[in-house]
């Protein structure tokens, strides 16, 4: 009742000041039309629906006028008027002054001097040693397997009891290049620690939403060739540091043809892991009658247009990290030294990533 | 003495803030009880002489009290530090309650064996590491799935690896593996002769070359795993023709994700029956081109 009355009321002001401007018309209308001040849920609901409509009725139009200005200019053979960017999180990200520039030599200098030189200069052959925590249940040794499978040279030793401190000794007394600590809770693995060896640093992910090949819808089986690494998105210092680490568990001279590649792209802190094989193919995107798709020299026909495509086909397990923190020597809580740690405290901007 | 009796009836039978019943029994959380059970003899309360052994930083104390001091709540409680020695400790209780009754000088020794063994193996333990378990507020376990998720979806990872493949082909790192047509090689309608030729001697090649291996349709993976890996020990590489043969298998045969696959199986499927079978090429490897992968 007291709706109707009020939109009675609206349309007699309404009514009054319709000689005068549009746009205070207007803005008496924005004003009143406002859904959530009528208290009648019928009325409410109907004014709503109507706004609803009026809206997805003004994008609409908006749209087609952008289609037609866009005709319009490709027919009259000038550029067609510049597309819009959309806003996205990695657009409006919060500018990091770490981030690596392309020709940073103070980073190349410390490149050279890292502990992952000697790995990815081939000096050493990356050798692996995964072990999981004390206790290691369900999902533990089957995400070891797999994990067995992608990267080479990889050895599983079970755990024991040993301290992780003896464990590294022990390791760099058989030279081994790195250990993985996989970490269970609640019969899930949950973290994930790479001790880089001798020295090295040790890098503390979370690791979250694992699938493993046999969840995997047409899953391919992996060779044993020496996978590609693709690592995406490491932007800052840290990230380049990180990413090297990454790049020292795997062997520098990918076999080609084995057609493997191992993934890990970071987004928004999360670095996602992705193990594929994939393929090269060529694909007509427009009509032709040329036949000859692959002849070495191709012909193409005037608009036709020969394509090159990849084709992926996904095998081997699928999770995501995050990191924890970063220390600079071996696996030491206590006494080490943290060249990076997550606090709660940074996660307050949504837009500022550390990766 | 004389008011023992009726606290321990009222504390018993009315209320006592110290006992707390569960299902195997009635215990006492006074902190001065000998053995932690609420009993008449064992209430702290109820007794005016009384004897327990606390603990305090690995330090063992003689607690005693009597009835000389009752109206002392302060001093209530006369502290006697036990050495360190399991027997020594022993002598000293029995010297210093003497006179007092068998049944709690007993109860207190056993009091003392049980700290003294807790303290040994809490030492031993202190020296060994143990996990500690750190909580995560709920809250945050369910901002970071959150987050994660929209960063999948955010990253659009397939798309993403299939760009940076590319752009690794185009840069040159996979010279001589594959023979594939680039978007630089594509000619005008000019070379239509040359096309001619180009088809006249494809054909020709064809002519030439009987296929060793007859790839017939539904290969497995494992098949193509061996045959590839024959491949490669013998040094040959073969044609794109086989690899993609090969794949089609695999795009015949798997629920193809991205649209423009429904396209290429009818493709394929033609290409199947009408393309000249193996072509098989003899290349000779550029000395292994090894390539780091730089960031």
């Amino acid at each position: 009742m007291g709706g109707k009355r009020k939109n009675n009321e609206n349309e007699g002001a309404e009514g009054d000041e319709g000689s005068k401007n549009s746009s205070k018309k207007m803005k008496k209308e924005k004003r009143e039309i406002l859904p959530s001040s009528i208290k009648n849920k019928e009325k409410r609901s109907a004014v709503h629906a109507k706004l609803k409509h009026q809206k997805k009725l003004d994008k609409r139009k908006k749209l087609k006028a952008r289609d037609a200005a866009a005709k319009r200019a490709l027919e009259l053979g000038e550029e067609p008027p510049a597309k819009q960017i959309p806003r996205t999180i990695e657009n409006t990200r919060e500018a990091d002054e770490t981030v690596c520039m392309p020709d940073d030599e103070e980073l190349f200098a410390g490149n050279d001097a890292d502990e992952f030189s000697a790995i990815l200069k081939q000096d050493r052959t990356p050798k692996i040693l995964i072990t999981t925590c004390r206790f290691n249940s369900t999902r533990g040794p089957a995400f070891i397997n797999e994990l067995l499978s992608v990267i080479p040279n990889a050895h599983y030793y079970k755990r024991g009891t040993y301290d992780l401190k003896k464990i590294v000794e022990y390791a760099n007394n058989k030279e081994f290049t790195s250990v993985v600590v996989v970490h269970t809770n609640r019969r899930e693995p949950d973290a994930l620690l790479i001790i880089g060896l001798p020295d090295g640093p040790t890098a503390h992910f979370k690791l979250s939403s694992l699938v493993l090949r046999k969840d995997i819808k047409n899953h391919g089986n992996p060779t044993s060739h020496e996978p590609e690494l693709v690592l995406n998105n490491f932007t800052t210092r840290l990230g380049h540091r990180v990413g090297r680490l990454i790049q020292s568990l795997f062997p520098q001279s990918p076999n080609f043809r084995g057609r493997r590649v191992v993934t890990f792209h970071n987004q928004r802190d999360f670095i996602f892991f992705r193990h594929h094989r994939y393929i090269f193919e060529s694909k007509e995107t427009k009509q032709s009658d040329s036949k000859g798709k692959d002849a070495k020299d191709t012909k193409g026909e005037g608009i036709s247009k020969e394509k090159v495509i990849a084709r992926l086909q996904e095998c081997g397990p699928r999770f995501t990290l995050k990191l924890v923190s970063l220390q600079h020597g071996t696996f030491d809580t206590k006494g080490g030294e943290f060249e990076w740690v997550h606090k709660p405290e940074m996660d307050t901007s949504r837009r500022r990533f550390f990766l | 003495m004389q008011h023992d009796e009726v606290i321990w009836q009222v504390i018993r039978h009315k209320h006592c803030s110290f006992m707390s019943k569960i299902s195997t029994g009635i215990f006492c959380r006074n902190p001065y009880n000998v053995t932690g059970i609420c009993n008449r003899s064992s209430c702290p309360l109820a007794n005016s002489r009384y004897a327990t052994i606390r603990d305090h930083d690995g330090v063992f104390y003689l607690y005693m009290k009597t009835i000389e001091r009752a109206h002392k709540p302060n001093d209530l409680w006369e502290r006697v530090k036990l050495p360190r020695n399991y027997e020594m400790a022993l002598e000293l209780i029995d010297k210093h309650l003497m006179y007092w009754p068998k049944l709690l000088v007993h109860k207190i020794k056993q009091r003392l064996t049980k700290m003294t063994q807790m303290r040994i193996r809490m030492r031993k333990l202190a020296l060994k590491t143990r996990e500690k378990i750190m909580t995560t507020p709920r809250k945050e376990k369910k901002r970071e799935a959150r987050r994660e998720e929209k960063a999948e979806k955010a990253a659009v990872l397939d798309k993403a690896i299939e760009k940076e493949l590319l752009t690794r082909l185009e840069n040159g790192i996979y010279d001589g593996i594959y023979n594939l047509p680039f978007n630089k090689f594509l000619q005008t309608l000019e070379t239509d002769e040359l096309q001619a030729e180009d088809e006249i001697e494809e054909e020709s090649e064809v002519e030439y070359v009987e296929g060793n291996f007859e790839l017939e349709e539904e290969d497995d993976i494992e098949d193509l795993g061996m045959m590839k890996d024959y491949h490669i020990s013998n040094d040959e590489v073969a044609d794109d023709d086989e690899e993609i043969n090969a794949m089609e298998e695999n795009t015949v045969r798997r629920k193809s994700k991205s649209a423009h696959e429904k396209s290429e199986k009818d493709e394929f499927g033609k290409k199947l029956k009408k393309k000249p079978r193996i072509h098989v090429e003899v290349e000779h490897e550029e000395g292994g081109e090894r390539q780091k992968v730089s960031l």
